[in-house]
């Protein structure tokens, strides 16, 4: 068990590529972090640096405390579970987990015992002598972690173990994954592309993008007070909407597209930096669940949009409306399929369950105006201040 | 009419039966005359019309070539001189054919090419400076004169077959060896070979079959009686006026047992080998 600590690490590749930007990030012993970014944002780059299997361009890298840039994989005493598994198809069960302690020449009896420990924590144990061949998917994925628990590494690193599941396994072995990691309680770095694995599992998330770290913390706080567009945008599904506002006179109204929704005082006392902006462009940010149907005779802010979809979930409606503002779509958040088909001025909205609602209807939606979200323009940085 | 399901034997009869019948025929007939021959008495042999069977039966062919001409001689020549060069080609194939693959070096494909450009040269062309050098080395007449030889024209196939094996294997599989601590041998030997068996098993296959086969470096560098390999051997029986096709029969089909019996038990692997590749996964 180790505390991992990354120092401005910069990652070039020869080619020129910049691949990791000065990323500094501190990960406490024990603590479950998740390096999560859309495809070639640098994340697997990063974690494939701390594991010693790709050198670091500068930067201090400190695992234990102690420097480990000149380290090999073998003297940082890491374990690594890969997206693909990587089982040695020629070993049995048995044999895989206990390839790594076998190289220690550690003593049959006691390879035996450890390797029988982590089978029945992991519930192998019935298929020890076994191929991976001969594995589901999700067996396979059990033996790849025991393979990394046998050997009581200082830090776990995990590159995206999951998605080579099906939908529902994934959800189980998410569970079982962070049971694992609790009871053995090993520094964890695990990377991946699903904003979803990162929310449940992450002790802290680490949202990355291009290379560069867009921000830091538990996944409560990131999905409530994103630093910018991106991560407003990448956390939480569905994703926050987001349009382009004007800011009215005072500071007391935003315009989103032709309709003004009234800014209370309450709203500028937090974020007094608001006034700046007056009579400007902003972007302002709503999540889902932040725009209810409106109940009868209420008398706070609202937004009226124009129903296109409507999936009924059974607990709660999800509504697909548009309203004739601009919406905007960060970069790389989203993918390139699902941002093309975003109509101009569409939106999502969490909805009860009863409302009666249908394609084709004006609906009018409550706005949660203290939970509305303001960005820059230009920076894309939130206004919180 | 064409749509009727044929019944009985004549279901049997189709395109693809035939032609499979006929191919068969054309390497079994020639095989089957082989050993048919190799049992006949030397008067059968030339009798018109020839006797389908080894009437009457002789293994007169067989003793003749072993105590008449030395043969055992041959087989155990043969025997050296290509399992020597089969293993050189598979140790030096396999960590050529890892680095070409594997390791971060620069030129991978020119040297690629020129192990190609090598493996289709003609042999001809450079027997008369080999013999030079063989000459010079005071190899002539000795097994190295053949292993060498053998070893550089049989090793570009072998690196080229043992590469595109290796690239087959998934990269992690080796990082993870790295995490867990074996240096690049041991993953070699206990990661990568074990998975890379077919592979060798093809190189192996086809190197053994060139060396066993191979007649004009053979004839050329080795011209002693006690170094003569199987097809030399086997050409010079005789003398200037007789040929003695059933002693030739008879060595013939104790030649081809050897690699009959390896490509029977390695079947599988030299198949999936060769097709290894051409379907991903």
């Amino acid at each position: 068990m180790a505390p991992v600590s990354l120092e401005k690490i910069n990652k070039v590749y020869e080619n020129g590529f910049h691949a990791v930007h000065d990323l500094s990030l501190d990960i406490a012993d024990g603590e479950f972090m998740v390096l999560v970014g859309p495809s070639g944002c640098g994340k697997t780059t990063a974690l494939r640096m701390v594991a010693g299997l790709e050198d670091i361009t500068s930067g201090i890298l400190r695992i234990g405390g102690k420097e480990a840039n000149d380290e090999t994989p073998k003297q940082r005493d890491i374990a690594m579970v890969f997206q693909n598994y990587a089982l040695y198809p020629h070993m049995t069960v048995a044999q895989n987990i206990g390839f790594a302690l076998k190289l220690r020449h550690l003593p049959k009896d006691e390879l035996n015992a450890k390797v029988k420990d982590a089978a029945e924590i992991l519930g192998l144990t019935d298929w020890l002598d076994r191929k991976p061949g001969q594995l589901s998917g999700g067996q396979r994925q059990r033996v790849a972690m025991g393979r990394a628990i046998v050997r009581e590494p200082s830090v776990f690193l995990m590159d995206e173990p999951l998605s080579n599941l099906d939908a529902k396994l994934r959800v189980q072995m998410r569970a079982e994954v962070q049971r694992i990691q609790r009871r053995i309680g090993v520094s964890t770095i695990y990377v991946t592309h699903d904003q979803v694995e990162a929310m449940t599992m992450g002790d802290r998330v680490t949202v990355l993008r291009d290379g560069r770290l867009q921000q830091v913390g538990t996944p409560q706080y990131l999905y409530d007070n994103p630093d910018n567009i991106f991560v407003a945008a990448f956390i939480g599904s569905p994703s926050m909407n987001l349009y382009d506002a004007n800011l009215g006179a005072g500071a007391r109204s935003v315009k989103i597209g032709s309709q003004e929704v009234d800014l209370p005082e309450s709203v500028l006392l937090a974020r007094p930096a608001l006034r700046g902006y007056e009579g400007k462009k902003l972007v302002v940010g709503l999540r889902p669940e932040h725009l209810p149907a409106e109940s009868p005779g209420s008398t706070g802010p609202k937004l009226v949009g124009e129903v296109e979809l409507v999936e009924a979930l059974g607990s709660e409606q999800v509504v697909h409306f548009t309203i004739d503002a601009n919406r905007v779509l960060a970069e790389g958040a989203v993918d390139k399929d699902e941002a093309a088909a975003v109509k101009h001025g569409e939106g999502v909205a969490r909805v009860a369950a009863k409302t009666p609602v249908k394609p084709g209807d004006k609906l009018t939606f409550a706005v949660s105006i203290e939970d509305m979200k303001f960005f820059d323009e230009a920076t894309g940085v939130a206004i919180r201040e | 009419m064409r749509n009727r399901k044929r019944t009985g034997w004549h279901r049997y009869v189709n395109g693809v039966s035939i032609s499979t019948l006929v191919t068969a025929l054309f390497i079994i007939v020639p095989l089957y005359w082989l050993i048919a021959t190799s049992f006949k008495n030397p008067n059968s042999i030339g009798s018109s019309p020839p006797s389908l069977g080894p009437t009457p039966f002789s293994g007169g062919n067989y003793s003749n070539a072993f105590v008449g001409y030395d043969f055992g001689i041959y087989f155990r020549n043969s025997v050296i001189v290509t399992i020597c060069a089969t293993a050189l080609v598979l140790a030096l194939g396999t960590l050529a054919g890892y680095a070409l693959g594997r390791l971060p070096m620069r030129g991978k494909f020119t040297t690629m090419v020129i192990l190609l450009m090598i493996s289709v040269f003609p042999a001809v062309a450079v027997l008369a400076p080999l013999y030079l050098l063989m000459r010079n080395l005071g190899w002539l007449n000795s097994y190295q004169a053949l292993i060498l030889p053998y070893t550089a024209f049989n090793l570009p196939f072998a690196i080229w077959i043992l590469r595109n094996y290796f690239l087959g294997i998934p990269k992690e599989m080796e990082e993870t060896g790295r995490i867990d601590g074996a240096s690049p041998l041991r993953t070699i030997w206990s990661i990568v070979l074990p998975q890379a068996l077919p592979g060798l098993f093809t190189a192996g296959i086809f190197c053994f079959t060139a060396c066993w086969t191979e007649f004009l470096m053979a004839l050329t560098f080795n011209s002693s009686n006690n170094f003569r390999t199987i097809p030399v051997g086997i050409a010079e029986f005789g003398g200037n006026f007789q040929v003695p096709y059933g002693t030739i029969f008879a060595a013939s089909v104790v030649a081809v047992v050897p690699i009959g019996i390896l490509v029977f038990i390695f079947r599988k692997f030299v198949i999936s080998g060769l097709t290894s590749g051409a379907v991903k996964g």
